[in-house]
């Protein structure tokens, strides 16, 4: 292993990964990824299926072969130290890990002892964790019996048997129900109170939002935008404007004022009489509202929300878009 | 279930009212709790894993029907079918075939530790195995353990029923036991080569149709069912090489009290070379898992 381009050691950072590349056949599966998690924070991997979240958590975890690229965790290097690695890391994949047909008090039990505890301790771990995640009463159940809650909450269980330094979670809430998915934000939001680094993947900006300190975007392999949320948004807009017209007519005039004073494109939508827009300034919605009302434009309904992991995409990719079709154009 | 259900409703009512309740207080303390235990050994690991497989049986007690209710089956089935045939009475036959049929099953079900592995793989907990810092074979071996275990069940429940049926090993019981090591030592060995498939297959149907492939002309095609010098001499050529054979001879000669010291010779040296190669193979494998 070539050792020589190994970058300084910086104590700061539980993560630190430069140029990380995984490819499976031709295809570039990671293209490059550099990262820096900051300890006891919290970082999101946001972006759709396919993007590249899983397999360079699976990298981190020791779990696949680096094919380029160096990541150091706490100190360690991946390749060379990935045994001490271990010792710092945990990992709650997408799928159940933990064994389905064993029950949950036994599954962490096996766990417990694998890491060193007696029996005795093990027992005692295992119980005090099933009772903080309210699955006491379902400690002697076969984990394929649980809920789809219940299995997330055991797995991330399972996790921290020891509590780990860094905990990788892959969509820990994929799946669930608005309560459950509450349920493992309080658990994430109370393993960082006590000093643990979290990386979760997440198709979810409000999710990424709502957690991270940091948020990268990955599309294709590649981190396409990476920043605290607030940034990201900045970048993006921090909403979207919907307005929709009780008279499709009017359209036009509408959209030529909207564009005025909110200054960002308008977008026409396949409904005739709606438009939509992203913004990034409250008050200007507020008067451009004003202004249409004034002009005599009927608006039936409108409404403000986040950008969409969608529209977060589409601003964020469109340029390397017209990237690739120049270098198309070229070849 | 019920009581989860409400206690979780009771969860939800307290939500709003802040983070002060008793259950957060619990989760606090439980994530609070960094106790490190210092680094189990490898043998602590592979008995952990050994434990794992044990109540995996204790919740699916079927998953034992290979080892308790093949054994008999194959006994009854082929003593009274080619008994006749083959040695002129059953009861000639049985002091020939046991042996040879004994090592036919116990080879048989090495497979499913192949079927286990690849389940496990196909689920998320072989994840989580792999990231753990302890040391990577004793999941294998462990498994591994257990399954010797089983071996040794169908072992004794098969010359158990031959015993009654009229088999009597010159041998006495020691040369029974001197068998019965030969046999697991071997079965041992094989078994990697079953974890191996069971890493490279993609499906269970897939390992299940590969296992069977490599087994059939193994088994059939040595010493376990007929004296190979009725056989044409170019497949007589192949059942001498066959390390099934080598173990149906070892382990007959043990029981029947005739075994030389070049046979055992023979079956431990297959038995390394089996192991010397599957083994870090597997273990290759299992490293670089996709």
């Amino acid at each position: 292993m070539n050792n020589t381009k190994k970058y300084e050691n910086n104590t700061e950072l539980a993560i630190q990964a430069t140029g990380l590349v995984k490819k499976f056949g031709d295809n570039f599966a990671v293209d490059g990824v550099d990262l820096e998690v900051r300890k006891g924070t919290v970082y999101g991997f946001l972006g759709p299926n396919g993007a590249g979240k899983t397999t360079t958590i699976r990298m981190l975890a020791t779990l696949l072969q680096v094919d380029g690229g160096y990541a150091k965790i706490f100190g360690h290097d991946l390749v060379e130290e990935a045994d001490k690695v271990r010792s710092k890391i945990s990992l709650t994949g997408q799928f159940a890990s933990v064994d389905e047909d064993l029950s949950g008090i036994e599954n962490l039990i096996l766990i417990g002892r694998l890491m060193g505890y007696s029996r005795r301790k093990a027992r005692e771990r295992g119980s005090e964790l099933l009772q903080a995640f309210s699955l006491g009463d379902v400690a002697k159940t076969q984990v394929k019996k649980y809920s789809g809650g219940m299995r997330r909450r055991i797995d991330i269980a399972a996790s921290i048997v020891v509590t780990p330094d860094i905990l990788f979670l892959d969509e820990p809430t994929t799946g669930l129900d608005p309560r459950s998915r509450n349920q493992v934000w309080d658990i994430i939001r109370a393993l960082v109170r006590n000093g643990t680094t979290v990386l979760l993947t997440t198709q979810y900006l409000d999710e990424a939002d709502q957690l991270a300190d940091r948020i990268a975007v990955i599309d294709k392999g590649r981190i396409i935008a990476e920043g605290t949320s607030g940034e990201l948004k900045a970048s993006v807009g921090s909403g979207t404007l919907h307005v929709r017209l009780l008279d499709a007519d009017s359209r036009p005039q509408a959209q030529k004022l909207l564009a005025e004073i909110l200054e960002t494109p308008i977008e026409l939508l396949s409904d005739p009489t709606a438009l939509s827009a992203l913004v990034s300034d409250n008050e200007r919605v507020a008067k451009a509202l004003g202004e249409l009302a004034s002009a005599g434009i009927k608006v039936t309904d409108f409404s403000l929300g986040q950008p969409s992991l969608d529209q977060v995409f589409l601003t964020l990719t469109g340029q390397s878009d017209t990237e690739d079709k120049t270098e198309e154009a070229n070849s | 279930m019920t009581n989860f259900s409400s206690h979780s409703d009771n969860n939800n009512d307290t939500e709003k009212s802040g983070n002060d309740n008793g259950l957060d207080e619990a989760l606090n303390k439980a994530i609070a709790n960094r106790m490190r235990p210092s680094k189990p050994n490898g043998i602590k690991t592979s008995l952990t894993f050994a434990w794992r497989a044990l109540l995996k049986i204790k919740y699916v007690p079927e998953q034992l029907m290979d080892a308790t209710v093949f054994p008999i089956m194959f006994l009854l089935m082929f003593t009274y079918l080619f008994g006749g045939a083959i040695a002129g009475s059953t009861a000639d036959y049985l002091q020939f075939l046991l042996p040879g049929i004994l090592v036919q099953t116990i080879v048989t079900i090495t497979m499913y530790t192949g079927i286990e592995l690849n389940n496990d793989i196909t689920k998320g907990i072989f994840d989580r195995f792999r990231t753990l810092p302890i040391w990577r074979p004793s999941v294998l071996v462990g498994a591994l353990l257990v399954d010797t275990v089983r071996y040794s069940l169908a072992a004794f429940i098969m010359i158990g029923l031959g015993l009654v049926l009229g088999f009597r090993p010159d041998g006495g019981l020691l040369g029974v036991l001197l068998a019965m090591v030969l046999l697991l030592i071997f079965a041992f060995s094989l078994s990697w080569i079953w974890t191996t498939l069971g890493l490279i297959m993609r499906t269970e149907k897939s390992l299940m149709g590969v296992s069977m492939m490599v087994m059939f002309p193994l088994t059939f095609i040595s010493n376990v069912f007929v004296d190979p010098e009725t056989l044409p001499t170019w497949l007589q050529g192949f059942v001498e090489v066959n390390p099934i054979s080598l173990v149906v001879t070892g382990v007959r000669g043990s029981m029947h009290g005739i075994v030389t010291l070049e046979e055992i010779v023979w079956v431990l040296l297959s038995s390394a070379i089996i192991l010397g190669i599957f083994a870090p193979l597997t273990m290759y494998l299992y490293r670089n898992k996709k």
